[in-house]
């Protein structure tokens, strides 16, 4: 039986500070926080194309605005972010055994990747960003 | 051999003497192959008989002797201390454990969680003895050997966010034990398991924060184990909604 | 012990994280373009109106917006909870209140167009 246990208390709201590790993966998750608010922006949007068209240039005017702008460049690297470490983090999700081998996680992760540069180019390529003039 | 003295700062805690902990310097003579379970003994055999640590198989196989060393849970006798920087060893005892005394952790949590998830293969019936013993394949047993490789030595624990911020957490150990049992082919006791994997206090207060697959010494990636059991859990949730399931809750 | 329901957020979160990683990074340089004044051919209203139209495009349109949506709730809520934030529940329902309100006005608006 335990004589008199001491319970080393652990900060609530600072606990990751002393560890890089923990740093980078409270990062990671509040970079959620800009791709929800961006897909809210790409709601606004819906919402001006779906009222009429000085509504929707009004819209794509507001986007060059200095503040969205810089949002815009936060949205990038959130979502880099997120995109990297959820790569990373699927093989360990998605385990494929084929006989009596496992699928080495960075072939899955590779594939992934592969995917993503594929469905990127697609989507710019019916944006229209290849097109010329 | 060469020795070198290198410097331990101990996390001390006497219940009998101490309100709190605090921290004792050694100097040690330590051997160029030394581990910090070498310094330890050390400092046990010739400078302070009182101090208490756990250790036994000096092997990596026992998980007795997990602690924490610079700030990272490790296994003292795996942890080389040339390895280690050039200044001060910080030895404390393993962490979001409660200190029993010195190096030494209350550990009846994760016991008590251990036995909640059911830690052994159940069958719905047992196959009489003369029927022979369960035969499995090698790709059978390559699902679930992975999972088989924990030691129990609470590295994972330690490093874990979530148990320090959730202490019902079930946490990684016995969730990748649970996920061992769960693939194993000759176990049928999935659904007996899943009351206690699926509550929220099971795979679901992991936020897949990792540290417990970085941390373990034996490999044994108890992050994937949970994440796999998330995906299945999932499934059969959504089976069971929509009447598909055999499974009851 | 009593199972949780969380796989219904975690389905949408996990889904909605696989759409962000793969769309998201394309979507807002496209984006990005724009702001800076050289949006491509398809943001041009005509264009996106015609292509907004019809059915697929609507498709996809609400998984990335509705799915990103529920994701961000649920990683915030978990992320609020690291940071010190202990009121679960309230978090939980502003989180996934927004993600369900704007799940509804992604519906209305693709309807109108």
């Amino acid at each position: 039986m335990s004589v008199k246990p001491y319970i080393r208390k652990v900060s609530k709201s600072t606990w990751y500070l002393s560890r890089r590790r923990d740093i980078l993966h409270m990062i990671d998750e509040t970079s959620s926080l800009f791709i929800g608010v961006y897909v809210l922006l790409l709601l606004m949007g819906l919402r001006a194309l779906a009222e009429d068209e000085a509504a929707y240039l009004h819209y794509l005017e507001w986007l060059g605005s200095p503040f969205l702008l810089g949002f815009h460049w936060l949205v990038i690297a959130s979502t880099l972010l997120n995109s990297i470490s959820w790569f990373r983090s699927t093989p360990k999700a998605m385990r494929v055994q084929i006989g009596e081998n496992i699928v080495p996680g960075y072939l899955i992760a590779a594939g992934h990747y592969v995917a993503w540069i594929m469905i990127s180019l697609f989507i710019f390529y019916v944006a229209g960003v290849f097109s010329v003039g | 051999m060469s020795y070198k003295t290198i410097e331990l700062e101990v996390l001390r805690y006497r219940p009998e003497e101490d309100d709190k902990p605090w921290y004792q310097s050694y100097r040690v003579p330590c051997g160029e192959d030394w581990v910090v379970l070498d310094a330890l003994n050390y400092v046990k055999d010739h400078v302070d008989s009182t101090l208490s640590y756990r250790w036994s198989c000096h092997m990596a196989v026992c998980g007795s002797c997990g602690m924490m060393i610079d700030g990272e849970p490790a296994l003292s006798c795996k942890t080389f201390v040339r390895d280690l920087p050039d200044r001060a060893i910080r030895i404390e005892p393993l962490a979001n454990f409660p200190i029993e005394r010195d190096l030494v952790v209350v550990m009846d949590d994760f016991i008590e969680k251990l036995e909640r998830v059911k830690p052994y293969v159940i069958r719905n019936k047992e196959k009489p003895l003369d029927e022979g013993e369960y035969l499995q394949t090698p790709a059978q047993l390559k699902k679930f050997k992975q999972y088989t490789l924990c030691i129990n030595c609470l590295c994972c624990y330690a490093a874990c966010p979530q148990y320090a911020l959730i202490p019902e957490f079930i946490g990684p150990a016995a969730l990748a034990l649970a996920h061992r049992y769960n693939q194993d082919s000759r176990d049928q006791g999935h659904e007996s398991r899943e009351d206690v994997v699926a509550a929220n206090v099971g795979i679901w207060d992991c936020a897949f924060a990792d540290g417990c697959s970085l941390v373990c010494p034996k490999h044994v990636d108890p992050a994937s184990a949970i994440q796999q059991m998330k995906i299945s859990s999932t499934i059969s949730w959504y089976k069971n909604l929509l009447g598909l399931g055999g499974k009851g809750p | 012990m009593a199972r949780s329901n969380k796989p219904l957020v975690w389905s949408l979160f996990a889904s909605g994280g696989t759409v962000a990683a793969f769309l998201i990074p394309a979507l807002a340089l496209v984006t990005l373009m724009a702001g800076y004044g050289h949006a491509p051919a398809l943001l041009d209203y005509e264009t996106m109106h015609g292509f907004a139209s019809g059915w697929f495009a609507k498709f996809i349109l609400f998984g990335v917006i509705t799915l990103c949506l529920w994701h961000a709730a649920h990683r915030m809520r978990t992320a609020l909870h690291g940071l010190g934030l202990r009121a679960d529940k309230a978090v939980a329902s502003i989180g996934y209140g927004i993600a369900a309100a704007g799940t509804m006005a992604t519906v209305y608006y693709l309807l109108k167009i």
